[in-house]
């Protein structure tokens, strides 16, 4: 129970922390976004600096006099209370604005990380049974390369190869504009239709990691006594595989799977920027291009929210998986 | 420290006998895997190029509108760009700016995460506990979105960019992992028969720490600098290609950002400037993973293929 308590203590450490960054980072940028409109209302429009602030606080709320501590408290209330800013760039509210776009990315990412998760743990486990095989070695030499690639550039490539080169796939989008979105097979088809590059670049760039993380876990299983005494039993190798091997070597990955969880509240700038994939990746990316600071700030938020959540998820679930967490030691 | 004339052969057959033991012996167990032995060949050729290679081919970048766009040729082995101007020199030339900040942000990785690592595990006690709550929360804040605000916020701040600045900024969102299992390593090595027996012989802490646990971490921080080093890459090329940062003419990413910017890139003309810097990109990155994987493979020999 303690170590729970714990967990909890460091999850809000995080977000508390993380809040703070941003909020210093950003409303303390010299030649800010307040900075420029104040100046905008007082040339164009000839006002004083006191009309340009009040201008300016009616359209964005944000009160540029005011001490700074005072703006960080309001700022910190405001969140608690589900306000997350507007947008300089629209006007809508922050929160209203992601949650809109978030459907989309959660779609993509989960998808592929869970075709990437199974079968690389699948190819993993393959990987350590048959080690210094032919396989094993093609396999590695696939992971390592999968491992190095930067999702962005494979991304580039396939869309430039698959969409334009040998125009099977479309080029933009997450859905053709001639179907209306709704429950429809039409529609659903079109969705998947656009996904299937986006998701590909994901797949192919994640998956070396948990093929090479499994195999090395894997190994390390194998060679415990429990196996061989399984095998001395003998057990049917497929069900050693499962339950004694499987599910003993899945444990240790269990926590990044569960911080790529949380990434996919947070889509890829990159990815959904170059398919223009209408996610909260390319919303960020043009918040980062219009410098529309309350929208970046709020989905940096958004991403370390979900990641912690995730993660305090995973540490109470491993936890109960493996009781040789709880009692502390190295990990504690 | 010159020794005395007499025993300068002496001092010459250690140097011969370090030279042995430290760089030729490493290279022949590395050289017994394939891919590790790839791995070394593609970082040596890399630093070469950004070394040499500014040195022998010019950097012009005079536009010529006539030539847009080439497919490779002899005079522009790897075709022209938007204006005109040879890819490849473009690329030599990004090469001395990608891998020092590449190089430099391994080396602040591994300093950093190292030093919390052994510090936290070996001292222990209320400074352990402090430290891996803040190790704790570093491994959770997401790294890359907190670079993108950093970078905005650097950008906007006045703050000269050069690659140390870039280089710190690449390395305070990935020392966590790493300070975390050295941690975990200096944890299970404490408990080790030769550090109670150095303890047992009085040898300072200091010899404890430098000359005892370090030795045992050695392969374990190459591998950590070499992966962060492709975690800077990514990073760098990244932010550059997002077109967050300030560069300088050829550098990879900065041509990643401006083949999408152009018109004509993706629609099949200028396919040369948008595959160079990426593939260049890519097999950096992967000479980086094989070399790690092989040391991996050397010095774990669980993980070794019988």
């Amino acid at each position: 129970m303690r170590w729970i308590v714990k967990r909890a203590l460091v999850a809000v450490l995080t977000i508390y922390i993380v809040i703070t960054i941003t909020f210093f980072l950003i409303r303390l940028m010299p030649g800010s976004f307040i900075e420029q409109m104040i100046y905008y209302y007082m040339n164009t429009y000839g006002y004083s600096r006191e009309e340009a602030e009040m201008e300016v606080y009616a359209l964005y709320n944000v009160m540029p006099r005011e001490p700074v501590w005072k703006q960080y408290i309001e700022y910190m209330l405001g969140l608690l209370r589900g306000d997350w800013g507007k947008c300089y760039s629209t006007g809508a509210p922050v929160l209203s604005s992601l949650l809109y776009f978030l459907p989309w990315t959660v779609f993509l990412l989960s998808i592929s990380m869970t075709i990437s998760f199974v079968i690389g743990i699948g190819l993993g486990i393959l990987m350590a049974y048959k080690r210094g095989s032919k396989l094993d070695s093609i396999a590695s030499t696939f992971a390592s390369i999968s491992q190095a690639t930067p999702n962005f550039i494979l991304g580039l490539l396939l869309l430039y190869l698959f969409a334009y080169y040998y125009p099977i796939f479309p080029k933009r989008g997450s859905y053709s504009v001639m179907v209306t979105p709704g429950f429809t097979l039409e529609f659903i088809g079109s969705v998947l239709y656009h996904s299937f590059l986006p998701m590909m670049a994901y797949v192919i760039t994640s998956i070396g990691g948990w093929m090479l993380g499994m195999r090395g876990s894997a190994i390390r299983v194998l060679g415990e006594d429990y196996v061989m005494a399984a095998e001395a039993r003998g057990l049917k190798s497929g069900r050693i595989a499962r339950t004694y091997v499987g599910r003993n070597a899945i444990l240790p990955l269990f926590t990044s799977f569960a911080i790529s969880l949380g990434y996919m509240f947070g889509g890829s700038v990159f990815i959904e920027t170059y398919f223009a994939y209408t996610g909260i990746g390319s919303t960020i990316g043009l918040a980062l291009s219009w410098r529309d600071y309350p929208l970046i700030q709020g989905g940096f938020l958004l991403i370390t929210s979900a990641v912690v959540f995730s993660v305090f998820i995973a540490d109470i679930l491993y936890g109960v998986l493996d009781p040789r967490i709880r009692v502390g030691g190295a990990y504690a | 420290m010159l020794k005395p004339t007499a025993q300068r052969p002496m001092a010459l057959s250690k140097l011969i006998d370090a030279l042995h033991y430290h760089i030729y012996e490493p290279l022949v167990l590395l050289s017994s895997d394939k891919r590790a032995l790839a791995g070394l060949i593609i970082l040596v050729v890399y630093i070469l190029m950004a070394i040499i290679g500014p040195m022998l081919i010019p950097l012009d970048l005079t536009p010529h509108p006539e030539k847009r766009y080439l497919p490779p040729s002899w005079e522009h082995p790897l075709g022209t760009d938007f204006a005109g101007r040879d890819i490849f020199a473009q690329i030599v030339h990004g090469g001395k700016d990608v891998l020092p900040v590449a190089f430099l942000a391994g080396f602040v990785t591994v300093l950093i995460g190292t030093a919390v690592g052994i510090i936290s595990g070996y001292i222990g006690g209320k400074l352990d506990t402090v430290i891996t709550t803040f190790i704790d929360v570093f491994l959770t804040i997401p790294g890359f979105p907190l670079l993108l605000i950093v970078a905005v916020w650097l950008a906007r701040s006045g703050i000269v960019i050069n690659i140390f600045i870039i280089a710190l900024l690449l390395s305070i969102t990935s020392w966590a992992g790493l300070a975390r299992s050295i941690r975990a390593q200096v944890l299970s090595l404490k408990e080790e028969a030769f550090i109670e027996a150095a303890k047992c012989l009085g040898l300072s802490k200091r010899h404890i720490v430098f000359s005892e646990i370090m030795p045992n971490l050695m392969s374990y921080i190459a591998i950590n600098f070499m992966l962060s080093s492709v975690g800077a890459v990514y990073s760098y090329t990244g932010l550059l290609a997002l077109g967050l940062i300030p560069y300088t003419p050829g550098n990879w990413g900065a041509m990643i950002h401006m083949a999408q910017a152009y018109v004509g890139t993706v629609t099949g003309a200028g396919c040369w400037y948008i595959l160079a810097p990426s593939l260049t990109i890519v097999i950096l990155q992967i000479g980086l993973v094989f070399l790690a994987n092989g040391i991996d493979k050397i010095f774990n020999p669980r993980l070794r293929e019988r």
